[in-house]
Parts: C-alpha cells; sequence; structure tokens
C-alpha cells in the first residue's frame, strides 16, 4: 500500500497526475471524433506544422494558444500556395509543408541562442509541470471540453453522413474547422506535459482503444477516459519506479494497452480468412 | 403550394448538367422523379437542399426540407443506434449546442415507431437490414417534421416487408399533407405516384403519369436504356436499374 501511495506525496508528482488527467479527458472526448473522422494522421501532421508557432510564442512570451493559433494559419497557407505549384500534388505539399515547419520549429527549439527550457515544447517536461501551467491547461481544458459538449450532435450527424448533413441543419465545414481548432488548442493543453511529439499518444491512443471496445459514441468517450487515466497513473508509477521519462511512459502505457486488445482480437481463424 | 421552380438550370462548375426544369409540388402530392444515372435527380435535390447554387431560374421552398438518402451514403461502421439516428433529426428543430432531452427523445422514439422499429431502437444502426436503415432514415425525417420530403431512390435495396412498409407510410405522411419528391427508378411505382418528372440532362416531361409516361417521354428520358417486354404494356427498364432486393 505504501509503494501505491508514496509516488502522490510529492507535490511535482501530484502536478504531474493532474496535467495528465487534463490532456487524458480532453484528448479521450477530442481522440475519438479525430478516430470516428478518421483524421489521426492528419493531427499528427497538425501538431508538428504548429510547432514553430509554439516556439515562437515561447520566445516572445506570449500565451501557447496563440502560438498555436498563429502556427495553424501559417501551415493553413503555406500548404495552401504550395499546392499552386506547378507539378506538386496535395499530399506532396502537405509532407514539404509540415516537414519545413516542424524543422524549422526544432531549429529554434534548439539552437544553443535559444533561451533554457524551449526543449520542453518538443519531449514534454511532466515532472517540471508548474502551478501556473496546470492553472492554464486546466482553463484551456474546460473551455474544450464545453465545446466539445455543445458540438457533439453537429459533429455525429456529420461523421454519419457528411453528405445529408447540411439538410440536418449541420454546417460540415464549420465542423471540420471547429474540430481542427480543438485539435490545436489539445496540443496546447498537452504540451508542457508531454510535448509536441507525445501529446499525440493522449489523442489518439485511448480513443482508439475504446473503439475496439464499444460501439456507441458516449460509451466510447467514457471507456477512452477510464484508459488515459489508467495509462496516466500506470505511467506515472513506471516513471517513478523504473526511472523513466515520465512523458514516454505514459505515452508508451497508453500505446501498450491499444496494441495488446488489437492483437487481442486477431484469432488465429481470422489470419487464416484473411489468407484465404 | 409547397415547392415552386421555375426554369432552373444547375452546373458543377463546367457544362450545364440539368437545364430547364419547371414544375410545383402541391400539399400533399407525391412526385415521382424518373431519370437514368447522371439525368439530374440528385442534382436537383442538392439544389433544393441549398447545397449547389442554381445557374439560372429560381425556387420557392418551405424553411425546413426533409431528406432520406440512400442508406449506402452513411457509414455503416458509425458507432450509432437506431435511436441516435432518428435523434439527429432534432438538428433542425433545436439548436446545435442544445443537448437532447426527454422530448426531442420521446419525438424520435414516436418517429421509430411509425417506421415499425420501435424494438430495434437500440440496435446498431450498421447491423440492420437495408430496408430497415431506410426506415430509419425516414424516422430521421418524420422527426424534423419537415412539410416536404426528399427521398432519393428510398426503395433501392430494400426489401419486400420494408418496401411495402415504406410505401404504406410515404402514403400516410402525403395523406396528412406533406409533399413527396422521391426518386425513383421503377416506373411501376411511380405511375402510382400523382405526378412524375421526367430528367435527363433538361426536363423532358412533368405531369399525371398516366399522360406523362407515354413510350416516347421514357425513350427520351433513358434514351437507349429502354427496353420493352413482348405483352407488356408498360416500358421496362433494364435489370442494373431495377431496385435489387
Amino acid at each position: 500500500m505504501h509503494a501505491l501511495l508514496e509516488p502522490w506525496s510529492h507535490p511535482f508528482m501530484q502536478r504531474a497526475l493532474l496535467e495528465l488527467l487534463f490532456v487524458g479527458v480532453v484528448g479521450a472526448v477530442l481522440g475519438c471524433w479525430i478516430v470516428l473522422y478518421e483524421l489521426a494522421y492528419s493531427a499528427e501532421s497538425l501538431a508538428h506544422a504548429l510547432f514553430p508557432g509554439l516556439v515562437a510564442a515561447a520566445l516572445l512570451g506570449l500565451p501557447l494558444l496563440l502560438g498555436a493559433a498563429g502556427g495553424v494559419l501559417g501551415a493553413a497557407a503555406a500548404i495552401a500556395l504550395t499546392t499552386r505549384l506547378p507539378g506538386i500534388g496535395r499530399d506532396v505539399a502537405v509532407a514539404i509543408v509540415v516537414t519545413t515547419l516542424f524543422g524549422l520549429g526544432v531549429l529554434l527549439a534548439l539552437t544553443p541562442s535559444s533561451p533554457p527550457g524551449l526543449d520542453g515544447l518538443l519531449f514534454g517536461d511532466l515532472l517540471g509541470v508548474t502551478r501556473g501551467d496546470l492553472a492554464a491547461s486546466g482553463a484551456l481544458a474546460a473551455l474544450c471540453l464545453a465545446a466539445l459538449a455543445a458540438l457533439h450532435r453537429p459533429l455525429l450527424a456529420t461523421g454519419f453522413d457528411r453528405g445529408s448533413a447540411p439538410s440536418l441543419g449541420a454546417r460540415p465545414l464549420l465542423v471540420d474547422l471547429a474540430l481542427l481548432a480543438l485539435v490545436a488548442a489539445a496540443i496546447v493543453v498537452g504540451v508542457q506535459g508531454l510535448g509536441n511529439l507525445l501529446v499525440l499518444a493522449a489523442l489518439i491512443g485511448p480513443a482508439a482503444t475504446a473503439r475496439l471496445l464499444v460501439r456507441r459514441v458516449p460509451r466510447m468517450m467514457l471507456l477512452a477516459t477510464v484508459v488515459a487515466v489508467v495509462c496516466a497513473l500506470g505511467g506515472l508509477y513506471l516513471s517513478y519506479y523504473a526511472d523513466v521519462a515520465a512523458g514516454a511512459a505514459v505515452a508508451g502505457s497508453t500505446v501498450g494497452v491499444y496494441l495488446v486488445l488489437a492483437l487481442g482480437r486477431l484469432r488465429p481463424w481470422r489470419l487464416s480468412a484473411s489468407r484465404g | 403550394m409547397q415547392v415552386s421552380v421555375q426554369d432552373l438550370a444547375a452546373s458543377y462548375g463546367g457544362p450545364v448538367v440539368l437545364s430547364d426544369v419547371t414544375f410545383d409540388v402541391e400539399e400533399g402530392e407525391r412526385i415521382g422523379v424518373l431519370g437514368p444515372n447522371g439525368g439530374g435527380k440528385s442534382t436537383l435535390f442538392r439544389v433544393l437542399l441549398g447545397e449547389l447554387r442554381p445557374l439560372r431560374g429560381s425556387f420557392q421552398r418551405p424553411f425546413r426540407l426533409g431528406f432520406v438518402p440512400q442508406t449506402e451514403r452513411s457509414r455503416l461502421d458509425y458507432p450509432v443506434s437506431a435511436l441516435d439516428v432518428a435523434l439527429m433529426g432534432t438538428l433542425s428543430r433545436l439548436a446545435w449546442w442544445r443537448p437532447v432531452g426527454r422530448r426531442e427523445r420521446r419525438a424520435a422514439l414516436a418517429a421509430l415507431e411509425r417506421v415499425g422499429l420501435t424494438a430495434l431502437a437500440d440496435e446498431q444502426f450498421g447491423e440492420l437490414s437495408g430496408g430497415q436503415r431506410q426506415r430509419v432514415l425516414v424516422a430521421r425525417a418524420l422527426v424534423q417534421d419537415a412539410p416536404v420530403l426528399l427521398l432519393d431512390e428510398p426503395f433501392s435495396g430494400v426489401d419486400r416487408t420494408s418496401a411495402d412498409l415504406l410505401e404504406r407510410l410515404l402514403d400516410d405522411l402525403a395523406a396528412e399533407g406533406r409533399g413527396l419528391l422521391l426518386a425513383t427508378h421503377d416506373l411501376e411505382q411511380a405511375r402510382r405516384f400523382d405526378r412524375v418528372l421526367c430528367l435527363n440532362r433538361r426536363q423532358i416531361a412533368f405531369g399525371p403519369p398516366e399522360e406523362t409516361l407515354t413510350r416516347a417521354v421514357l425513350e427520351e428520358t433513358y434514351g437507349g436504356e429502354i427496353v420493352a417486354l413482348p405483352g407488356a404494356a408498360a416500358a421496362v427498364l433494364p435489370p442494373h436499374h431495377h431496385e435489387h432486393d
């Protein structure tokens, strides 16, 4: 019992857990839409593309959310411009822009003249989360959840049948833009703790796991939240006792749970049937 | 008059895909929209639904328009029940940001009861038969409570039981005063509607079926795709255009 409670006697572990709960709950609920809209790869590209915006905001002392918004708009404009270049298809344009922007962000963050701590935006610093970070990500998480609750019905109808959604009163373009903005905001919620690279695990892992097990959207959101919380606890215990990086341990356990369940669903007869 | 269309033409930015369309829908009228694939049925619906701006012409329609798409357009792997789908109809009645309450739930359950699916309300939409799915989509349109319904080939891929039930239901809806526009490939069924609209990239004819569905009109509507069975008075379409049940 002592071993179970001991980690939580440290304030830095309490703060890490709280930060993971914020990003975990938002990631679980939003992640269900990312998975159902088949936007997992787009979400990852978005996270990378807005990275220079985050770094620029940190360098200028501006709110990270502002940086994320600027990063998303900059990336969208760059993709739109690159697509116009002759001989470049849309997928190539996206790949060029995303890798270029991510490289630019890393360059800015890891330059010797940059102030220390910016590399935390890349890999996160879960155990170094401050009270101020917590207040900011908690407030943003609450806003994201309120927006997700308000958008639930248009999101459900648009994902079900984009073609007939307008006749019901939903506007697919606005729904897509709202989803994009929420992904950018969720990345900001989790970036201090998990970093730009690992935050995607919180956005996709629990929802993908829940998708394997349940077949109603609200139940999927509930189960994804449970998975996120369990993985947050598991990852922090692992980090505390095995002395491994906390963010990586949490992201690893999230993906690990998904892999175990997904592999468990692969039955030998299914494999032989697919071969036949 | 519930819908009125005057000299409508439409395109998707390129060549004109539909032109010279003039018709109206009276209260409680069932109008069959006939034409080959690519003949302009879906384009007409998209214009009426406000998804496509007409190239020229004008139309009047009620603010609320119910649309029943083909079930193939919805995602069968989507994690929703029949009741969830019926509840989507509340989007046009209840502000999008508000959660559904008891009243909406009652309306959705009543709509499912009307299409004979009360017992399957909690079933996964994708696991229902084609006919049952089509009835769920009609229930969704009923929840919208629209005075005019557009139905895109509602009998396509539907089993006999569901087709009979659907046809009776549509008759009831018309009797309540709702105008129905039904895209269909089934000529025999179209003969039972009040009026038919024949399209083949332009309006070929519009009027009561007994006067309108002449061999000349059908040939112009369907071009070479029309055949006549020996001894049959009606022209019949090749098998690939029939409902596949």
